[in-house]
């Protein structure tokens, strides 16, 4: 099973974030940037799987060039190859287009598995692992909280408002995965040694045979048009104990869908 | 703001940034608890044993990571930051270790070795003795040759780890030479007649157990013994000196995740309309804090260069330990200062680093016995 695993490098999570007034673009010079987290999961669950099954996993990301580090992460966590695609032409790209140059990124490695989070840290669009399957033309299978292989047979278990569903699909496909699936390792200083000696490639766009006109800033299909800071928090909604105390907060983790 | 480091090599770039990672996700996150408990993380030490810090200064042969001190040091600086009861724990493993690593035959060291830097063994070190701090010639630990090796009897004092580790580096007195009569052992927890102490009930660094060790007739073969008959001090002191920049490490380390704390209390507290950062008063003792914080890092790593580089570095050893740990005193205790009331309660860490100061100025070579030291190197030169 040979597994393409998409990692993003995002600013920090818990950092406070600003937009550049000149461009409404990240401002990342400000913030340390690291694996998007839920990217972590992902990394773990290819390991995991080829733990079992046996394949090679290959990290993909697209990204400027300090995206390295990160790169250099996922191989020290036990990675076996990392692709940077890396051109001045996709900054400021917007998903669909994203998602048109990663798959043509992906066309250059062989896969059976396209592996990635649901989501990341900074956008939180959710849409990358629609748009590659469609992209590439092959199967979905979304928000995994859980990932069996079989064979070429994949079945997990897709996270719901209600639950799961099972849902299952032969390889090749794509596979999102959320962070309940799994417990990210951490690297060893031996990953970080062997991590040295394993082939990090760098794609230009030219090299992925993605067409220029078709990503960047310029032609993008969304653009920020304002943005202003966000509010305050709100205070907090009190819950008083008439003898339904109970009741209340239980319907208020409902209309929260926390249960 | 957390440390600006300079490092030599993208790996040790990558190897701070997981030992970051460890000490925010690990350490942090449960270091209260187990103070206010005083319970040892056992299984912490398993997680840095796995992730391979428990060996970074040894040979990559024997399973370690064949890293300078430059970085070593600054590993263990980041895990003080968070929680120094397990940096120390790291750095007296590490010592631990030394006397085998340095002085064990080619054949100890193939045997053992791997296993002790490997993770899965901690470590633990009896120089002291109820009567013999400062002076570790005054012991009176015996070790008495047998036909198969020595047996071991008498009391070691201020073991860190005591009673928890696997292995312990034991010096004891082979003869009644002062200087010349002192051997060193590797000594097996487990073995008959070892036994330690309830833990001592000290003032910080609670989640590090130290206890003192009984040594009721404990047979130890004759390939247990680390170097020559009679080397034990010359080993013990050499010892001493990376010991020292350890602490030195874990002291800056401390110092640092104090400030770090303060700051970040000082931006987001208001008094009289503004943030206290923005008062003078406030702002200066900051700045204070944090020219100690990197002065200290820059003496303990200008020691550790030239430990990498071969150089002598007994002298700066002492000085790093001397400044360091000085600092990190004078540093924890304004940073309850910055906190004001809320920073003399156990609900802020910064109490606790105040506490976890102190013993630093004491232990591996009280700062009189640094003083010591640098007089007589100063004497000498």
């Amino acid at each position: 099973m040979n597994i393409v695993v998409l990692v993003k490098q995002v600013p920090d999570t818990w950092a406070e974030k600003k937009l550049d007034p000149s461009d409404s673009t990240v401002d990342r010079a400000s913030v340390d940037a690291v694996m998007n987290e839920m990217d972590e999961y992902a990394v773990e669950e290819a390991l995991k799987i080829k733990e079992a099954h046996g394949g090679e996993v290959t990290v993909l990301t697209m990204g400027p060039n300090r995206a390295v580090e990160m790169l250099r992460k996922a191989l020290s966590m036990g990675v076996d190859k990392a692709v940077h695609l890396v051109d001045d032409a996709l900054e400021g790209s917007c998903a669909i287009q994203s998602s048109y140059a990663l798959a043509q990124a992906i066309g250059t490695l062989s896969y059976d598995l396209v592996l990635l989070s649901a989501e990341s840290s900074d956008a939180r669009m959710g849409v990358m692992p629609a748009l590659l399957a469609e992209r590439l033309g092959v199967p979905q299978l979304s928000d995994a909280r859980k990932v069996d292989v079989d064979g070429s047979k994949v079945v997990i278990e897709r996270m719901t408002d209600y639950g799961h569903d099972k849902v299952e699909a032969s390889t090749p496909l794509v596979l999102g995965v959320v962070e309940k699936i799994n417990e990210p390792r951490y690297p060893s200083f031996k990953g970080i040694m062997a991590a040295k000696k394993k082939p990090l490639t760098t794609l230009t766009a030219a090299d992925a045979g993605i067409d220029t006109g078709r990503v960047g800033l310029a032609t993008a299909t969304s653009s920020v048009e304002s943005f202003t800071a966000a509010p305050p928090r709100a205070a907090g909604q009190v819950v008083k104990d008439e003898g339904d105390g109970g009741v209340k907060l239980a319907d208020f983790f409902a209309a929260q869908k926390l249960i | 703001m957390p440390a600006e480091r300079m490092l030599p090599t993208a790996e040790s770039q990558d190897l701070l940034a997981l030992a970051r990672d460890i000490a925010d996700n690990e350490l942090a996150p449960i270091a209260a608890e187990h103070d206010a408990e005083e319970r040892f993380p056992r299984e912490v030490f398993r997680t840095l044993g796995r992730a391979g810090l428990l060996g970074l200064p040894y040979p990559e042969q024997y399973g370690g990571g064949a890293q300078p001190y430059e970085v070593y040091l600054q590993v263990l600086e980041e895990l003080a930051s968070r929680w120094a009861s397990v940096a120390v724990g790291v750095s007296v493993h590490a010592l631990a270790c030394y006397p085998l690593a340095t002085f064990g035959s080619e054949q100890q060291r193939e045997r053992v070795l791997p296993d002790l830097l490997g993770g899965e063994l901690l470590g633990a070190y009896a120089l002291s003795e109820p009567q013999a701090g400062s002076d570790p010639a005054a012991m009176v630990t015996k070790a008495t040759r047998t036909d198969v090796g020595y047996v071991l009897s008498g009391t070691k004092a201020w073991i860190t780890h005591g009673g928890h580790a696997d292995f312990y580096t034991t010096f004891a007195r082979t003869s009644a030479d002062r200087s010349r009569g002192i051997s060193c052992f590797l000594v097996d927890a487990g073995m008959p007649g070892l036994s330690f102490a309830a833990p001592e009930r000290k003032m910080g660094l609670t989640g590090s157990p130290t206890a003192m060790g009984h040594y009721d007739d404990v047979d130890v073969s004759t390939d247990r013994l680390l170097g020559a008959e009679g080397q034990g001090l010359h080993i013990a002191l050499s010892a001493l000196d990376n010991g020292r920049l350890g602490i030195a490490a874990c002291a800056v380390g401390l110092a640092q995740g104090a400030l770090d704390e303060s700051v970040a209390y000082a931006k987001q507290r208001q008094t009289f309309g503004r943030a206290i950062i923005d008062h003078q008063g406030l702002g200066f003792l900051l700045a204070d804090m944090a020219a100690a914080v990197e002065s200290a890092r820059a003496t303990t790593l200008e020691a550790a260069r030239r430990r990498d580089r071969g150089l002598p570095y007994g002298r700066q050893a002492s000085i790093a330990k001397l400044v360091a740990t000085d600092a990190a005193m004078k540093v924890t205790t304004d940073a309850v200062q910055v906190f004001g009331g809320y920073g003399y309660t156990r609900d802020y860490p910064v109490e606790r680093c105040m506490r976890d100061a102190k013993v630093m100025q004491i232990f591996e070579g009280t700062n009189q016995i640094q003083r010591l030291v640098i007089s007589r190197h100063l004497a000498r030169s």
